[in-house]
């Protein structure tokens, strides 16, 4: 996601802003199966999904406490057949509408509607730029069907942003996603570096390009912006475990981002929920104002009192607030130390040795590594996984 | 990219680009231009010379109204160097 420029940064002593940002993950059910997906990897535990009423008093609120921007993902928000609903009293709100959506489902009828609702902006992803790439990556034959979606969106005259999620096993074809993005008219294209949460921390091996590759596919990248020719804005959004210092992830915990779940969890970045020992109210019971300014898990992180060295005295902590929390505890097993990824951490070799296996020499990427296939997102191996 | 850029003068009649949106946050107490997945906050000047901004009013026209609005003088160079700015980040277009 692109930045707030003018968010403040959190302290203690100060009354946070307001949760600027909304994401609703409306449900995990999605047609896709993507290795990379950052959802939960117990998704298929997760209880009944909110219902349309609980969404709209969850707008209502949020929109009550300053939220503007609305994001409605998932899984796939359009398996929700009440979207349109959701959209059109966004709308009212005065919400500016993001749908974040992979395209299937996203028919003719239904993007018709949806504009009337007053949907703001569509987000495609695409897993690749080869048919046989994107159907592998996904578990899915989809690719032609995200074409014809692409065109729709031109045909309805939203602005599209083509997100497509980078890895070992794509990010060489860098200058043909480019090629396609061109071509199918996307003002802005996202080339996400995978963020390894959920799936994609269980394939993490699998998925890691190397530094070779990384640096290949931001000069590809560099290359296009210098082009002069129709304005596509490209972002690259570099993968962290190649730095020396951690993202500002979430601007801070509790400072601009408010994700809800499917089923309700209020959470301040969409992975925070296997954050343990933190209370994260569910919205059937709490008021987004309580969750937002009173919870604990909203609250813990804010400021800067949570932090352990060499956080606490380091000068660079306005700047990135430690980092990820989430990543933090995912390596090293405790939420408030400093995000591995960064060089001062003591257990930043956590970091580079992740990144010295991907630079290892090894057969070429190939579908059928048979040694440890990738695990792809569904239901089934969700249960599976947690059986 | 300014290379291309339109020549702004007072005559010209600006209006937010299409694919931006222009509303009053009274939870910031500011103008925001939103914009996929984005927003831009601004500050008071910034808001009040993008609210006029029509497409009708000229740069003149809405200097002129803004001087009237604060009851001050002087400040055709700015607003214009504002909107010219603005063209060039695409937030606002004029017929060229």
């Amino acid at each position: 996601m692109s930045a707030v420029p003018t968010a403040p940064g959190a302290t203690s002593a100060v009354r946070p802003g307001p949760p600027l940002w909304l994401l609703c993950e409306l449900t995990y059910r999605c047609p896709l199966h993507c290795a990379f997906c950052y959802n939960p990897t117990d998704f298929a535990k997760t209880g009944p999904e909110l219902d349309t009423e609980d969404w709209l008093r969850v707008l209502r609120e949020a929109r009550a406490l300053g939220a503007v921007q609305l994001g409605l993902s998932g899984g796939e928000p359009l398996a929700r057949d009440d979207l349109e609903v959701i959209v059109a009293e966004a709308h009212r709100l005065g919400f500016y509408i993001n749908l974040i959506t992979s395209g299937v489902g996203l028919t003719e009828p239904r993007i018709s509607a949806l504009k009337e609702a007053g949907l703001d902006h569509i987000q495609l992803s695409f897993q690749d730029s080869s048919q046989k790439m994107n159907d592998f990556l996904s578990s899915t034959r989809t690719f032609d069907l995200k074409s014809k979606v692409a065109a729709l969106i031109k045909k309805y005259d939203y602005p599209m942003v083509l997100n497509v999620v980078l890895h070992r096993l794509n990010i060489d074809h860098v200058e043909e996603i480019l090629e396609m993005a061109d071509k199918l008219g996307a003002e802005y294209v996202e080339l996400a570096n995978t963020q390894y949460y959920g799936w994609a921390w269980h394939n993490r091996d699998q998925l890691m390009p190397s530094r070779a590759q990384v640096e290949r596919a931001e000069a590809t990248t560099q290359k296009w912006r210098e082009r002069s020719g129709r304005p596509m804005k490209i972002f690259f959004v570099v993968p962290d475990y190649f730095e020396r210092r951690p993202k500002p992830c979430m601007n801070g915990l509790g400072s601009i981002f408010l994700t809800i779940t499917p089923g309700g969890t209020a959470l301040p970045c969409h992975a925070a929920r296997m954050l343990p020992g933190l209370d994260f109210p569910n919205v059937r019971h709490s008021s987004v104002e309580h969750v937002w300014f009173e919870s604990s898990g909203f609250n813990h992180f804010r400021g800067d009192s949570w932090m352990k060295e060499p956080c606490r005295s380091c000068p660079e902590k306005t700047r990135d607030f430690g980092g990820c929390r989430c990543q933090a505890y995912l390596m090293t097993g405790d939420a408030a130390n400093a995000d591995p990824v960064c060089d001062l951490s003591p257990h930043h070799h956590l970091v580079t040795e992740a990144v010295a296996l991907a630079d290892a020499p090894r057969p070429p990427a190939a579908p059928s590594l048979v040694e440890k296939p990738l695990v792809f997102r569904s239901p089934q191996n969700s249960s599976k996984l947690f059986s | 990219m300014s290379e291309n850029a339109v020549s702004v003068t007072a005559a010209s009649r600006p209006r937010i680009e299409r694919r931006f949106r222009l509303q009053w946050e009274p939870a910031q107490s500011a103008h925001v231009l939103l914009y996929p997945e984005g927003m831009i906050k601004l500050n008071g000047s910034a808001g009040e010379i993008l609210k006029r901004c029509d497409g009708q009013a000229t740069i003149g026209d809405i200097t002129a109204d803004l001087e009237a609005t604060f009851v001050t003088t002087g400040l055709a160079n700015d607003v214009l160097a504002f909107v010219a700015m603005a063209v060039d980040k695409k937030w606002v277009e004029v017929e060229p």
